[in-house]
């Protein structure tokens, strides 16, 4: 079952076509990654499924029901978190408070607790600067809160957008290994990248956008393997 | 009698009404960057609703602290009906417009909450009904009422209460992670408008006490009382650092000490030149001065880039 199906998916910003009906799926329980330039319309993409844009109503499903142009704090109760580009930390918040508010909506306090264990032992970091606001921490911990923050509401789907942005490649290598332990928790994913290769490595399905449109798509490992892929995106020469 | 403690006590009375009033400005300013004028009129609001059930029930043989009581109980609702109300139909469908626009929204509810309390009220001022007896201690020379004392620990609870709510509650957390950046509050399941439409009526109940404090203090209440207190409250909030809430109530209380130490002190510094009545020129002659040396006020930061 797809967990999340956009269908011609359009967005506009400010009459600048950014999105120019796209169509993509997200199985239950996989791993899918969109990557491309910059500038493709990734983000909008992204930024459309979590409510953050006003979209058409169908060209959204999520759990087969429509969600285009749901507000995302209705979409958080239903499941659905996005890690925004940037990490979008609470600066002032500490590290806890932040954690506290990626469980806003839910009321289950020790499944809570028990969730916060989770996050902890993934980033034993965090633990560590949990006194700490946010604001002081380096951009690899404040990625790997905003990452621990969204899964604090339990998602079903996680859309992470542009996780290893301005990373070390060591810590690059440390959230994507975070994030594949959480797919293999069940959490389906949907993963926007500029570092194609990496993305596509840990995928099991991709897809490829340019100037607002899908231009391919296949399993990961075909992808990896395509001459206009390599060539365009992975830095290779045929 | 001691002049200096007198104007301290004084000034601290008046001082910890401001710094209540100087919350609600301050907490609409941290969520939403809008100053929201017409915050002075739910203080006048507060004060006549108050006002008017007191003297209402002034005759009965209730005790004085239960009638007080009942007047901040009507009058808290009203006001956060009045604080929820303007938000709803006044402020939130300018939500994405320029700043100026709200602003000057503002403004123009403060002028129609102005004359609708005219009309429901009249030009004469309510006077508050003889009904608490006169309480006074001496303390080391200087004279402080019961009604200042209830005062002071009323506005101190408040302060307390606030404070506690917004750093330790999850509703208070969800305020800061709003104020700080309200679309990924909202990827976080927080439903801003909610937590927007609390910050007005926790304001206007605020305001509310403060109203009924204010009038119980001068015992006097009428429909333009809002406006001075208001700006002088936004002042002292700019003094502490708007957007701050400990700043607000530093701003408030520091705001109410120098005006009545000045108004005690300026008769003999200027040959009673001028008198006490100058005492509102305090007010804002510090206000200029912090704003000289300190632009983002005693306890601000950031403001330059957010106003």
């Amino acid at each position: 079952m797809n967990l999340l199906e956009l269908t011609r998916l359009e967005v506009a910003y400010g009459g600048i076509k950014a999105v120019r009906g796209i169509n993509l799926k997200v199985p239950e329980g996989e791993l899918v990654c969109l990557i491309g330039t910059n500038g493709a319309g990734k983000t909008t993409t992204l930024k459309a499924i979590a409510g953050l844009l006003p979209v058409a109503a169908d060209a959204i499903r999520y759990e087969g029901a429509p969600i285009g142009g749901a507000r995302s704090f209705e979409l958080v109760r239903r499941g659905l978190a996005l890690v925004p580009e940037g990490r979008g930390v609470f600066g002032q918040l500490t590290v806890a408070e932040n954690l506290a508010m990626g469980a806003y909506v839910r009321s289950d306090a020790a499944a809570v607790s028990s969730d916060l264990e989770r996050v902890f032992s993934l980033f034993p970091r965090l633990a560590e600067r949990r006194g700490q606001s946010a604001g002081t921490l380096s951009g690899g911990e404040q990625q790997m809160l905003a990452i621990g923050r969204a899964l604090m509401s339990r998602p079903k789907l996680l859309l992470l957008d542009e996780p290893s942005m301005g990373l070390a490649p060591l810590m690059v290598q440390k959230i994507f290994e975070t994030i594949l332990a959480v797919a293999k928790d069940g959490v389906t994913i949907l993963l926007v990248e500029q570092n194609a290769r990496l993305a596509l490595e840990v995928s099991s399905h991709g897809y490829v956008m340019e100037t607002g449109l899908i231009t391919l798509s296949g399993p990961a490992r075909e992808l990896l393997t395509d001459p206009k892929v390599r060539a365009a995106y992975l830095g290779e020469a045929d | 009698m001691d002049i200096f403690l007198q104007q301290i006590i004084n000034g601290l009375t008046l001082g910890s009404v401001y710094a209540v009033v100087a919350l609600g400005y301050t907490m609409v300013y941290g969520i939403i960057q809008l100053i929201n004028f017409a915050h002075g009129e739910l203080v006048m609001i507060g004060a006549m609703v108050a006002f008017s059930v007191i003297g209402a029930l002034a005759g009965t043989q209730l005790p004085p602290v239960l009638i007080v009581l009942a007047g901040i109980l009507v009058a808290v609702p009203v006001c956060m009906a009045v604080g929820y109300t303007m938000e709803r139909i006044a402020y939130r469908p300018l939500r994405g417009a320029p700043r100026l626009a709200p602003l000057i929204t503002a403004i123009g509810i403060s002028i129609i909450l102005q004359h609708v309390a005219l009309l429901v009220w009249s030009r004469n001022p309510l006077a508050f009904p003889q009904i608490i007896p006169l309480v006074s201690f001496n303390v080391g020379g200087a004279i402080i009422t019961g009604v200042q004392i209830a005062i002071i620990l009323t506005s101190l609870l408040m302060m307390v209460g606030l404070t506690l709510m917004v750093y330790r509650t999850k509703l208070g957390i969800a305020m800061r992670a709003t104020s700080q950046n309200p679309q990924v509050a909202g990827l976080m399941g927080i439903d801003i408008d909610r937590i927007i439409a609390f910050t007005f009526i926790v304001g206007a109940g605020l305001a509310a006490v403060a109203g009924v404090m204010v009038g119980t203090y001068y015992g006097i209440a009428h429909y333009s009382m809002g406006s001075l207190l208001g700006m002088k409250a936004f002042s002292a909030a700019v003094l502490g650092g708007i957007g701050n809430l400990a700043g607000a109530m530093l701003g408030g209380i520091l705001l109410g000490v120098v005006e009545a130490l000045g108004a005690g002190y300026i008769g003999d510094l200027t040959n009673n030149v001028f008198g006490s009545n100058y005492q509102d020129v305090f007010a804002f002659l510090m206000l200029i001065a912090v704003l000289v040396f300190r632009p983002s006020g005693l306890l601000g930061e950031r403001v330059g880039d957010r106003a």
